[in-house]
């Protein structure tokens, strides 16, 4: 008994030594690797999934020397809680603008060194006054992409159900009298309490920036009658399912709806996507990049944002993905089918329908996304 | 910890057995490897060292596991307790400081309650907790009648067999558990797999909604989880003495009576060791809710995520983790240890 005992202590030191050798080990060589000395060109960049150019990083990569290692996310909340833990390693990061005010009142970026991005002169100067009130004199940021909050709907489905082929506002969703008839082919919203509630805010008329707990009942009251006909809240499956014609209607952002109906022309499924800018108004969401405060590199930080504001470049991208850039220069580069989509670009008389959105108080932003959790759940 | 003692119980045949058969095919390797860790001055000191102190190679072994525990369990767990007592606010981290130091000798310790007064004066938590809870055991009840046939049917099927169906059962753990969720997506939607299939034999003119329903998230759970139920049922029916239930016949009980008086009782410990590991992870789940589940399918996991990301209040995620696991524990550790004084008594 003892000897086995002693055995079995034997055994188990080792197996003790050699786990913290390795580890001690590794922690080296992955310290090693993700320390930045100078001569390593290096950036880290994390972006949305499907939301850059074909050759962008390529091409970025063959002019400067420098290796990208570039990562996507699929939410703003996810991105959030990393940055405010901190130490993320990414030298690039794209928040919409709502959440990157916050962000930048909770210290989690550095100012742009603004002698180093001499393209910033290519930006669309109106656009980038909309954003003034999130990031105060454009310092932390530039606008990567931008687009609105509607509604995206199956052509044939909705004939099928509803006489017409065409939504062209916020009936269609928040008009129970309709939304019933559509819920036999499937509405999706977003799960997005923030761009939701805004969107019953416009077409009840009121103030969708408001933080009048009344605007907030009235919305929730118009919501809750509505929501026996959601099929699902879900802020990325409409995507397959719009294009796929599981669902029929979504209450969706207007680049995601724009993927959709390319991907149904993709795969010939004959489906016939439309996006539609409510004629209420609509909100307009913006994609910003911007620098943490902790990037291990911050001056390839500063060429990369340099190097997308190059207007073929960024055009490249817009091409690509069907989203409207800010680059004023850009514009005669992009395609003529996505720079005349006036769901991509839209004209400017439906530009002054759109409101941009302003980040709520911690508050309020817990009595809505309790509200929030009674729509959804009735609880 | 709990678990750990279950999984002893109701594994513990198997792995003796394994360990006996490694130790009779290397005897000289290991003999030889451990004269030469005796020979070690390290090993020596530090034996000599533990001795001093009153411990036996015994303990140190059991203090492995238990060290374990400590780092990846206790500090965490710790850490979260912490956040848990805390204030939000606007940075990073974001929350407030839990210690801070009034001056260079006053150290200020805050605990703020509230977030626990909260939870309980919102129903929404209580029902998440109810919800949750609910939806678990029913999934671990649907588990254990489907898995306890299945379990029954291999460990009494030919030797040759066994070792390959087990695997069988094994086998979907080789691909993602996310993947094989997503797998079921296709199979359920409106136009999937199923729906597909019945309306091209004619069989239904409408689909039928599966998707985003309760019942998508049953058998979500029901599917992922089976294994984790009948690996341990395995073992213990495995173990059975079927003299036991020849007796039964000869004294003239019917099967079925025989099954419930002997078969049950003595393959208990699997039905508890498989129960609480379907049982446990069910409670949190929330990959397989928020992909398959409809809206109104409110678990304790998906009211943690929104409290982390949307409202980015850590305290209160950490609040309700803390009581889910206040919930979870308490009722296994006495459970564990009404089961240990029966055994007790047995002996």
């Amino acid at each position: 008994m003892p000897k086995i005992m002693r055995c079995a202590f034997g055994c188990g030191l080792l197996v003790t030594a050699i786990v913290l050798l390795t580890a001690c080990g590794s922690k080296k060589e992955a310290g090693a690797d993700t320390a930045t000395k100078p001569e390593d060109k290096v950036l880290f960049v994390y972006n949305w999934s499907d939301y850059i150019g074909e050759t962008t990083i390529a091409d970025f990569e063959a002019r400067t020397g420098i290796k990208v290692t570039y990562d996507v996310f699929d939410s703003n909340e996810v991105l959030e809680t990393k940055l405010l833990a901190g130490n993320t390693g990414y030298d690039i990061v794209v928040p919409s603008s709502t959440f990157l005010q916050r962000q930048i009142q909770a210290g989690v970026f550095r100012k742009l060194d603004k002698p180093k991005l001499p393209h910033l002169a290519n930006m669309n100067l109106e656009i980038m006054k909309l954003v003034a009130e999130q990031d105060p004199g454009n310092e932390h940021s530039i606008i990567y992409m931008w687009g609105t909050t509607g509604i995206g709907y199956n052509r044939e489905l909705v004939k099928k159900a509803l006489g017409t082929d065409t939504i062209d506002g916020w009936e269609a969703v928040f008009d129970p009298a309709i939304a019933q008839k559509l819920a036999q082919c499937g509405i999706s919203m977003l799960d997005s309490a923030t761009d939701v509630v805004e969107s019953a805010l416009i077409y009840l008329g009121r103030d969708p920036n408001s933080e009048d707990r009344a605007d907030l009942a009235a919305a929730e009251e118009l919501l809750t009658k509505v929501r026996p006909y959601v099929r699902y809240f879900h802020s990325s499956q409409y995507i397959n399912d719009l294009a796929t014609g599981e669902i029929c209607v979504s209450l969706g952002w207007s680049g995601d709806i724009i993927q959709a109906r390319d991907r149904a022309a993709e795969a010939k499924a004959l489906l016939d996507i439309a996006y539609a800018i409510p004629k209420q108004g609509a909100m307009l969401w913006f994609d910003m990049m911007a620098i943490p405060a902790d990037a291990p590199n911050p001056d390839h930080a500063h060429a990369f944002l340099n190097f997308l504001m190059e207007p073929e470049v960024i055009a490249g991208v817009s091409n690509y993905v069907a989203f409207a850039n800010a680059n004023a220069a850009a514009l005669q580069f992009v395609d003529d089918e996505v720079k005349n989509d006036p769901s991509i670009y839209p004209t400017s008389e439906v530009m002054k329908n759109l409101h941009p959105d302003i980040v709520e108080s911690q508050e309020f932003s817990r009595d809505l996304n309790r509200a929030w959790t009674r729509i959804r759940t009735g609880q | 910890m709990a678990i750990l003692g279950f999984l002893e119980s109701g594994g513990g045949h198997a792995v003796s057995r394994n360990a006996r058969e490694v130790g009779d095919s290397s005897p000289f390797v290991l003999t030889g490897l451990m004269a030469w860790i005796k020979a070690l001055g390290p090993y020596r000191w530090a034996s000599n060292r533990l001795r001093d102190r009153g411990m036996s190679g015994r303990t140190a072994v059991i203090s492995v596991p238990y060290l374990w525990l400590l780092l990846f369990f206790l500090v965490p767990f710790l850490i979260v307790l912490k956040i848990s007592f805390s204030d939000i606010r606007l940075g990073m981290p974001p929350y407030e400081p839990f210690v801070t130091w009034a001056s260079a000798h006053v150290m200020d310790l805050k605990f703020n309650f509230g977030n626990y007064a909260f939870l309980w004066e919102d129903a929404l938590y209580r029902n998440a907790y109810a919800n949750s809870i609910m939806t678990a055991g029913f999934s671990t009840i649907l588990c254990l009648l489907i898995g306890y046939p299945m379990a029954y049917g291999i460990a009494r099927s030919k030797p040759s067999w066994r070792n390959l169906l087990l695997l069988l059962v094994m086998l979907p753990f080789w691909t993602s558990f996310l993947l094989r969720v997503y797998a079921w997506i296709g199979i359920l939607k409106n136009n999937g797999l199923i729906n597909n299939l019945l309306m091209s034999m004619g069989v239904i003119d409408e689909p039928i909604v599966m998707l985003q329903t309760n019942f998508a998230v049953y058998l979500g759970i029901v599917y992922s989880y089976l294994p984790f139920m009948v690996l341990p049922l395995y073992t213990a029916i495995e173990k059975l003495d079927l003299t036991l239930l020849e007796a039964a016949a000869d004294l003239g009980c019917r099967p079925t009576k025989a099954f419930f008086k002997i078969t049950i009782p003595l393959t208990k410990g699997g039905i508890v060791a498989g129960s609480m590991l379907v049982f446990i992870p069910a409670v949190g789940e929330f990959v397989i809710p928020a992909l398959l589940g409809g809206p109104g399918s409110l678990m304790i996991g998906r009211v943690l995520w929104e409290e982390f990301f949307n409202n980015r209040s850590w305290p209160i995620a950490s609040a309700v983790a803390i009581a889910m696991l206040i919930l979870l524990v308490f009722p296994i550790w006495i459970l564990q240890r009404v089961q240990g004084r029966e055994m007790g008594a047995h002996r």
